[in-house]
């Protein structure tokens, strides 16, 4: 073996050095971690600094705060009973709406953004749309929509129809470039079409993951649906601003655990669905 | 001393993993396990510092009785019990040296251990236990970063910076090429008799269990079908141990080797 | 021997897909009714016009807006970055609660840790913001807890499955040698989450970004109180410069956290 010389075991171990440093994980170069930290160190300061928090009015919320936690516990779903499924129905019907509508545009608009199989031309013009779409947060896209559609759900079906179409047809068309080369040339070489070609070499390999992506698109289109009612898009979030405006805290507290539950639940059966289809 | 009686042990499944072990090791003696895979081996292994808890028997290292132990005192009696893995199991993020000294953590404090900062015999024990294994200018680079042998010595200095009274070491070999698979034994071999170290080796590999153990067990379905010298461990015994098969061929590749 | 025609499915297996399908356009179509009942469908054919119109004062932008935007911003990053140390910080216990092999009780504990993710992960950050707004009042305090509420859900969410993940051998070898509980997180599963860990917080801190713009919507603070203003006052000019600065802000930070996700990992 490699050092016979220390072969009597313990007894020659005073030779060793007795430190050891670990080397730093992240950042070798001494003075790019020091400087980093330094920098850091400076913002945390300034951030704190420029922080001005009232707090006198911090304090008189501490009462309040207590009680939406009551509120949060011993909930009232009766007295605003009517507004709040008046809500809930607006919001869930958004939701599967704008979901199926986001899916159905959102598949085109895919197939046209994977560099693979779409003319370049198309490609461009899908991958914009993609990118408007990703870069614009939904409260923006509704503020836009009531101004042109006017207040309801109508603006926020259209909003969440537009936010699924860039968050669905970014993951189909990376889906669809990675898929196998080999099984659609085997199928182009059976002398198909293109829309054969879609629906045979494309179609089975990424139709399970996209069943699976839509699932999960619902579950974030209805929490979306209860911010977009702050703006005047229709659902449960106007109902919820209204309740929390007028401290009515354990109506709040109602809505809050409604969306939770009906998030839990979204989860869990979309799990369920999943293997289902697999 | 090891000693262990009548152990059993039942998978929460219902699966009988062991049934009614009994065997005592004496100081410097390395024991070969072998025995077909599904045969209890590595529950045996795992049973002696309760890794895996035993359903009943009881077993002792020295005068402890380990089965019985409260936690508390369970980290004191695994500390005096080196393990080498199949996988070599070393943290694959954390530095060789870092790996070596995680042998003591059963010794420091969680402050010492959680700075880096051991006692300065425990770091020179290290180096020469690195020293010792040939992997000394490896020492502050990740584990991750070694070849399979490598990463195999590094495991057996971790098991060695325990100072350990016992080794139990697992398919030392399993995922190590011919060549590196007879180094790593030998080296292990050296340094049990260096100590004076028992130690339990579960290896599948009858050749090499023949050819560097003294003394071998064959486990077979949770039983001990077999404990005796290499020498005794002809055809009808390897047909008792792993079933019905041509043997012959595997006693001429011991002489060969 | 029988005739076997080639058939993708059964014929009962077919039929239940069919009427499931079916079931399911119902249900759309129900939906849409029950959506658009009140919805009037003269500003609907209006809306082109009126989109006409808002691009035609929204264009251009009023660039000299600009220089009041600075300040803002400034608390906006603030906000989020504050916002994700704050839930990072929870977001770790909670996360070693609900992990499988980590938490000290399945029945009692665990139950809980889920249900603290699940809770903040349901509520978006404009919704715990309009709560906090209400409870301690207008600012950035209200914007920073907000972000910090929604990021421990999401942050301990992708942590917990980090740890059950972890190689269990590795563990093993840890334990074997005597170490204790604490030990063992830090010398096994640590090292093993480590990257994953400074992953999903560099992830969280860029969606922050993004949501943190908007607080100000509610009264929490950053660019979002300038958009509220400049909305409320009709003023559209205003409105186009903030989402360019929203816009551009955006795009940074996720360059930013792309290229700081790719060094670690």
């Amino acid at each position: 073996m490699a050092s016979p010389s220390n072969t009597a075991g313990d007894s020659g171990t005073a030779s060793y050095p007795t430190r050891w440093t670990r080397p730093p994980v992240f950042i070798q170069r001494a003075w790019l971690r020091w400087g980093l930290s330094l920098l850091a160190l400076i913002w945390f300061v300034l951030a704190i600094g420029t922080l001005d928090v009232n707090w006198v009015r911090v304090a008189e919320g501490l009462e309040r705060g207590w009680r939406f936690i009551k509120g949060f516990l011993t909930p009232d779903f009766v007295t605003r009973w009517p507004d709040i499924s008046k809500g809930l129905v607006e919001s869930l019907t958004m939701t599967l709406t704008s979901t199926v509508a986001g899916v159905l545009l959102s598949v085109p608009v895919g197939i046209g953004a994977a560099r693979n199989v779409a003319p370049k031309a198309v490609y461009y013009v899908c991958r914009s749309i993609i990118a408007v779409s990703r870069s614009l947060q939904e409260i923006i896209i509704a503020i836009l929509f009531v101004t042109m559609f006017g207040f309801g759900p109508f603006a926020g079906f259209l909003t969440l129809s537009f936010a699924t179409i860039g968050f669905l047809a970014k993951l189909l068309a990376e889906d669809i470039e990675d898929i196998d080369e080999k099984q659609m040339e085997a199928i182009k070489a059976t002398g198909a079409s293109w829309l054969q070609l879609i629906n045979y070499g494309v179609q089975p390999q990424v139709m399970p993951r996209l069943i699976g992506l839509s699932l999960y698109r619902l579950d974030i289109n209805f929490r979306e649906s209860a911010v977009i009612g702050i703006v005047g898009a229709g659902g449960i979030g106007a109902t919820l601003n209204t309740a929390i405006d007028r401290y009515e805290f354990d109506s709040a507290g109602a809505i809050l655990l409604i969306i939770i539950a009906i998030v839990m639940l979204a989860e869990y059966s979309s799990g369920y669905v999943r293997r289902w289809v697999q | 001393m090891l000693s262990v009686s009548n152990v059993s042990k039942t998978y929460a499944a219902g699966d009988k993993a062991l049934d009614d072990v009994s065997f005592t090791i004496p100081a410097g003696q390395v024991v070969g396990l072998i025995g077909p895979s599904g045969a209890g081996k590595s529950t045996l292994i795992r049973c002696v510092n309760r890794l895996v808890e035993p359903t009943s028997g009881t077993i002792t290292l020295g005068d402890t009785p380990i089965t019985g132990l409260s936690v508390s005192d369970l980290r004191s009696v695994r500390r005096r019990i080196g393990m080498i893995f199949q996988e070599y199991a070393l943290v694959e993020r954390l530095t060789v040296m870092e790996n070596v000294l995680s042998g003591r953590l059963g010794y420091v404090s969680f402050w010492r251990s959680l700075l880096r900062r051991f006692p300065a015999v425990d770091v020179q024990k290290a180096y020469a236990l690195l020293d010792r294994v040939g992997l000394m200018e490896h020492a502050s680079k990740r584990a991750d970063a070694l070849s399979g042998g490598q990463r195999q010595r590094v495991g057996i200095a971790r098991a060695l910076e325990q100072d350990p009274e016992l080794l139990l070491v697992d398919e030392p070999t399993a995922s190590l090429d011919p060549k590196t698979s007879r180094q790593i034994m030998r080296l292990l071999i050296e340094i049990c008799n260096e100590r004076q170290l028992p130690a339990i080796i579960n290896i599948h590999d009858v050749v090499l269990a023949r050819q560097f153990t003294e003394r071998l067990i064959g486990l077979q379905a949770g039983r001990i079908v077999f404990d005796g010298a290499p020498s005794e461990l002809d055809e009808t015994v390897l047909t008792r141990i792993y079933g019905e098969e041509d043997w012959t061929t595997l006693d001429k590749e011991t002489e060969a080797a | 021997m029988t005739e076997q025609t080639w058939q993708y499915r059964t014929p009962r297996h077919r039929l239940v897909l069919w009427v499931s399908w079916l079931c399911f356009v119902a249900l759309c179509v129900f939906c849409w009714q029950v959506m658009t009942q009140d919805t009037i469908w003269y500003f609907v054919t209006d809306a082109p016009r009126q989109a006409a119109d808002l691009g035609s004062r929204m264009i251009p932008p009023r660039w000299s807006y600009l220089e009041k935007l600075w300040l803002p911003l400034w608390d906006t990053l603030n906000i989020a970055t504050l916002g994700t140390l704050l839930g990072v910080l929870f977001a770790i216990p909670v996360a070693f609660l609900a992990a499988s092999n980590t938490t000290p009780s399945r029945l009692f504990v665990r139950p809980i840790a889920l249900f603290i993710i699940v809770a903040s992960r349901s509520i978006n950050s404009l919704i715990w913001a309009l709560l906090l707004v209400s409870i301690i009042g207008p600012g950035l305090l209200a914007g920073i807890i907000a972000i910090g509420l929604r990021s421990i859900g999401f942050v301990a969410k992708l942590l917990y499955e980090a740890i059950e993940e972890t190689d269990t051998i590795q563990i093993e070898a840890i334990t074997a040698t005597g170490a204790s509980r604490a030990q063992i997180l830090n010398y096994a599963i640590v090292p093993q989450i480590l990257p994953a860990f400074c992953g999903i917080s560099v992830f969280r801190w860029d969606i922050n970004i993004r949501e943190s713009t908007i607080l100000g919507l509610v009264g929490a603070g950053g660019i979002g109180v300038q958009l509220q203003a400049s909305l409320n006052t009709l003023a559209w000019p205003q409105v186009t410069m903030i989402f360019i600065v929203i816009l551009a802000t955006v795009v940074i930070s996720e360059w930013v956290s792309a290229k700081v996700r790719h060094a670690i990992i």
